[in-house]
């Protein structure tokens, strides 16, 4: 059998959060919309905006009162994470039709190898005209794709025609349409990357396809060889399968809190909630932590991480918590803190727990069992059906649900 | 524009769960019997703004749109 070429898909919903939103609000669909964070639990950022607003300057991440300063006519909705998980799932489905093959890259994103199903759907333009179609009539809101014979291709190509349209970069056609794009276009060029590229003169992706190998590794490690592969269409790295689950290397959990945090009790309840929070999601995936790790942003938006090792592996919030506040009376900052979040590392499953005879043995295992009574206990009856004494100081600051609240988890494609 | 209006159905559920409207309750009490479910498949309602499962429904001689929205039903009214 020749050699043949993989068939690769990146769907990405255009403006997915506003297009759900206008989809349910037919009264909003010609005006400017965008959904954003609360202003008042200082979330009051632009999570997206529709096409009209984006006419007016608006962009993702800036504050509320920014945007609103562009366009005073912005209706600005919150999200409703459940809706827009609801139409992932559908929109998963849709493309389970035609191959298992399909990695989620967040909630609107995905890429779809088409490879062996090419022969019974027919070519990969066509599937992804299909796609298009079908999610315009049975979601309601459209997508662009991209049909490459890589990853990073595809997605290049879902950002290029927007919204509601199919690109398709082969490999005859990748040196005109991909390599005038300017280098930040890549994925993993950032701001960072992007400015080192411009004092050597690299500003499109065809500078750095075209650049000496040797001297992209030395100006930027692994990931320069890497760059200049993804560049010259030779990036091989495979669509994972779709109920493929990729390996949990650490559970945190951090906020932004409602207010500025001060004093030693403004930490301790926070980190009270995030660690409990922590230790319920390890006891969920039968882990343990042998290291805790803090990271703190201060109101002038410096931050920073530390870490720490245990005496023993645990899935303990109460210890975990002693951890986590004294890698912060170590580190106190000189400003308020006005994000906060707790990580716990170095996972091993529980059954390769070493037993011991010491005393306080018995004693972790009596708080074990409390805590994995309040777990099921909050299962039953909610979150705040049961609660420590602490979180009865500053109900301004206890009054969050980290498991619940943050089901949207960041991606990395390097995993 | 055209406006969603909550309906009460009565659905038959056959032993796998399929669903099939019988009869549709209209906002002023007046009962319309559906004679026939033409189609149902997944599908957005962009005039009533709204995600569902959408059935055709033959009523009197006309076709109706009738979704199913989990766990509301709804049609695409005029006013």
């Amino acid at each position: 059998m020749g050699f043949v070429d993989r068939t690769i898909l990146h769907v990405d919903m255009n403006c997915f959060y506003a297009n759900v939103e206008c989809l349910y609000h037919p009264e909003l669909r010609d005006k400017p919309v965008a959904v954003g964070g609360d202003a008042e639990q200082r979330h009051g950022i632009i999570l997206t905006k529709n096409y009209i607003a984006k006419g007016f300057g608006v962009q993702t991440g800036e504050a509320l009162w920014q945007a609103k300063m562009k366009c005073p006519d912005i209706v600005i909705l919150k999200p409703d994470y459940k809706k827009y998980i609801k139409f992932s799932k559908m929109a998963s489905e849709i493309y389970s039709d035609y191959t298992d093959k399909i990695e989620s890259f967040g909630l609107d994103e995905c890429w779809i190898d088409l490879t062996g199903s090419t022969g019974l759907f027919g070519s990969g333009e066509n599937v992804a005209d299909e796609l298009r179609s079908r999610i315009r009539f049975e979601l309601g809101i459209t997508a662009s794709v991209g049909v490459s014979f890589n990853k990073i291709f595809s997605k290049l190509g879902s950002d290029m025609k927007k919204p509601d349209a199919t690109t398709v970069i082969t490999r005859e056609n990748f040196k005109e349409k991909v390599w005038p794009l300017p280098s930040s276009d890549l994925l993993y060029v950032g701001r960072a990357t992007k400015n080192k590229f411009r004092m050597y003169g690299i500003h499109t992706i065809g500078d750095i396809a075209r650049a000496d190998v040797q001297m992209l590794k030395y100006l930027l490690g692994v990931n320069g060889q890497m760059l200049w592969l993804f560049a010259n269409g030779l990036d091989t790295s495979p669509v994972s399968n779709i109920g493929a689950k990729s390996l949990i290397k650490s559970i945190g959990n951090s906020t932004t809190t409602p207010r500025d945090l001060i004093t030693d009790m403004d930490v301790k309840i926070t980190l009270y909630v995030l660690c409990e929070s922590v230790a319920e999601r390890l006891r969920e995936h039968q882990f343990v932590c042998s290291t805790v790790q803090i990271n703190i942003r201060d109101n002038e938006l410096f931050s920073y991480e530390r870490q720490g090792k245990l005496a023993m592996p645990t899935c303990i919030s109460q210890v975990i918590f002693e951890k986590a506040f004294e890698l912060y009376k170590a580190n106190v900052p000189g400003k308020p803190i006005r994000s906060i979040g707790v990580r716990a590392c170095q996972l091993s499953l529980r059954e390769t727990e070493q037993l011991s005879f010491l005393p306080e043995i018995e004693r972790i295992q009596r708080r074990e069992t409390v805590e994995c009574t309040i777990d099921e206990i909050r299962r039953r009856f909610g979150h705040y059906s049961i609660r420590r004494g602490i979180m009865l100081m500053d109900k301004q600051l206890s009054n969050l649900d980290p498991k619940a609240d943050h089901t949207i988890h960041p991606v990395a494609f390097l995993k | 524009m055209a406006m969603k209006i909550f309906v009460e159905v009565n659905v038959h559920y056959d032993l796998n769960g399929k669903m099939t409207p019988l009869s549709i309750t209209w906002e002023d009490g007046r009962v319309f019997e559906i004679d026939r479910v033409m189609d149902c498949r997944r599908a957005a309602s962009l005039k009533a703004g709204g995600q569902g499962l959408r059935f055709i429904c033959r009523i009197r001689r006309k076709d109706v749109y009738l979704f199913y929205e989990d766990p509301v039903w709804f049609i695409e009214g005029k006013d």
